[in-house]
């Protein structure tokens, strides 16, 4: 337990010794989206009736970042380990590959709590968001997040260099979160891409968490949910089972 | 009693390179333990799996009785090793390394001998400064230290002094020795050859990937009969009976090697006899490096 902690800790220490880059610089980034979306199509889209678009992209945005921040918080501490030889002493410790796995995946979702929560509450000072259930903001914003991390540790062990980390962010988280529904509602679009959007667990998680606001949604939270538990399972299957084995770390 | 270490027919492929071919190995408790050999001989793979960095291809491996796979979280608790990388963390500061490193080892209320080993490793005016600000010589003490924060029954070096000042050395040596005293097992890889003759009492010697020698240091180091003398002579004929004890000859100096040191009387009587006088002489010792390079061939480098 104590060894789980110390990681745990290690982990939230490391970004919150880097915060200007590792929260305030995200934070930023989400509130530009918020600025310039909000300016140019606020005149023009309405989603849910009655909730101003800018109101309705907040919830987004908010997940999106949190998303982004937990992936990068377990992939970039991992891949920067790697390079630099420091996992070493990870490696040589007594810690199990469950406790790792706990440690990096909690750090991540410390450090996207705290980058989501910092953005929610600059919107509150501006902006009239509902908010209709805690409970399943709360759910939604834990287990995508924990998803994140998870997946963050696998493409960390995955990538040797960093340029393929940033291939798999850019490649692969980028197009998932940009296409997941932050910015419109999936029923806006053409049957073929609403199909398909189906298949992006991203979309479940923004679509849950966004419900936890407006208590509208596009499909069921109990649906999104259930979707979102069952790929948090498998990816933390996947990532313990790379850990257990020491794939690519214990050669 | 159960030995420090055991390493029953370990092999080790990577892809189509054989980096260990059936080792086998039991190092006592209480030993201080030298494993020799020329880059590529496999000493680090074999370190690697003893710490569970390297997952051996067959065979296995026990540290203190248990097995560094399927017991690997006692296993790692008994051993610290100092890895041969100049490796840190950037983002905390000698006190917090060695704090965190602790925590990993389930190990809470380690100030004391935190304290204890950051001033025996000469550390306390650096405890509160960041790694990355640390020279390289200073670096790897606290590489040491994050090795014996838990203080492990076994401790492994490797290669610690590879790129570190002589006083360090110096200290560091003083320190392990004192730890060996107190019991730690130490299991040292080095290329300097001289130290692993000072401190180690056995030695294995590795060669492609197997122990091709595995002997006491002072059984290796008699198992080279003779003395041999360094001479520079001034110009002139040199005797036969002298010429036919030369073993090898360079820069006007010739190595001659004798049984017994009773024998260099006579060879000073004949060169005496034959009027050449003796500008230097030398006499060596027979050394570890010597027996190292009659076994596996190379230099250590």
């Amino acid at each position: 337990m104590i060894g789980f902690y110390t990681l745990f800790n290690k982990e939230v220490q490391r970004f919150w010794k880097v915060s200007l880059q590792t929260i305030l610089a995200p934070m930023l980034t989400t509130l530009l989206y918020l600025l310039i979306f909000s300016h140019v199509l606020e005149e023009h889209v309405q989603i849910y009736p009655g909730v101003p678009y800018t109101v309705f992209l907040i919830p987004g945005l908010v997940m999106m970042a949190v998303l982004q921040n937990a992936f990068a918080n377990s992939s970039s501490s991992l891949i920067q380990s790697r390079v630099t030889g420091n996992i070493v002493f990870v490696l040589l410790s007594p810690l199990s590959y469950r406790e790792i796995f706990l440690a990096y995946v909690l750090a991540s979702v410390v450090r996207a709590a705290v980058v989501g929560m910092g953005v929610y509450l600059v919107t509150w000072c501006f902006f009239d968001v509902p908010l209709r259930s805690l409970s399943w903001v709360f759910l939604f914003a834990l287990l995508g997040s924990a998803f994140l991390g998870a997946l963050g540790i696998i493409a960390g062990i995955w990538a040797e260099k960093f340029d393929q980390l940033a291939a798999f962010q850019n490649f692969i988280i980028l197009p998932l979160t940009f296409l997941s529904g932050v910015f419109y509602s999936i029923h806006s679009l053409p049957p073929f891409w609403q199909g398909l959007s189906q298949f992006n667990p991203f979309f479940y998680m923004i679509d849950g968490f966004r419900y936890g606001f407006f208590g509208v949604s596009d499909v069921s939270p109990y649906l999104s949910f259930g979707i979102v538990v069952t790929c948090f399972m498998a990816v933390s299957w996947l990532t313990l089972r790379m850990l257990r084995t020491g794939y690519k770390l214990r050669h | 009693m159960t030995p420090a270490v055991e390493v029953n027919q370990v092999k080790k492929r990577f892809g189509t390179l054989i980096a260990l071919e059936g080792v086998d190995l039991q190092i006592d408790q209480g030993e201080f333990f030298g494993l020799l050999g020329p880059n590529g001989a496999g000493k680090t793979t074999l370190i690697h799996i003893l710490a569970g960095l390297t997952i051996a291809s067959s065979g296995n491996a026990r540290v203190m009785g248990h097995d560094v796979v399927t017991g690997y979280q006692e296993a790692r608790r008994l051993l610290g090793v100092v890895p041969q990388e100049l490796v840190f963390d950037p983002f905390f500061t000698v006190r917090e390394t060695l704090v965190i490193q602790s925590g990993y080892y389930g190990l809470k209320k380690n100030d004391s001998w935190i304290d204890e080993i950051i001033h025996r490793l000469d550390l306390t005016e650096k405890a509160n400064t960041n790694m990355r600000a640390l020279s390289g010589g200073m670096k790897r003490r606290v590489l040491v230290a994050q090795a014996l924060v838990h203080k492990p029954p076994v401790i492994v070096l490797d290669e610690p002094t590879a790129g570190v000042d002589v006083e360090l050395r110096q200290g560091l040596w003083r320190f392990i020795k004192e730890l060996n005293r107190d019991g730690h097992t130490i299991v040292l890889t080095t290329h300097y050859l001289d130290e692993a003759e000072a401190l180690c009492n056995r030695v294995a010697m590795l060669k492609q990937g197997k122990i091709v020698a595995l002997d006491s240091t002072q059984n290796f180091i008699n198992s080279i009969s003779g003395i041999s003398i360094r001479l520079r002579l001034s110009p002139g004929p040199i005797p036969v009976s002298i010429e036919s004890l030369i073993s090898s000859r360079s820069e006007g100096y010739c190595i001659l090697t004798v049984k017994e040191y009773s024998e260099i009387e006579q060879v000073l009587g004949t060169l005496r006899k034959a009027e050449l006088q003796v500008l230097e002489m030398k006499l060596m010792q027979p050394d570890l490096e010597e027996v190292f390079i009659k076994i596996v061939g190379s230099k250590s480098d």
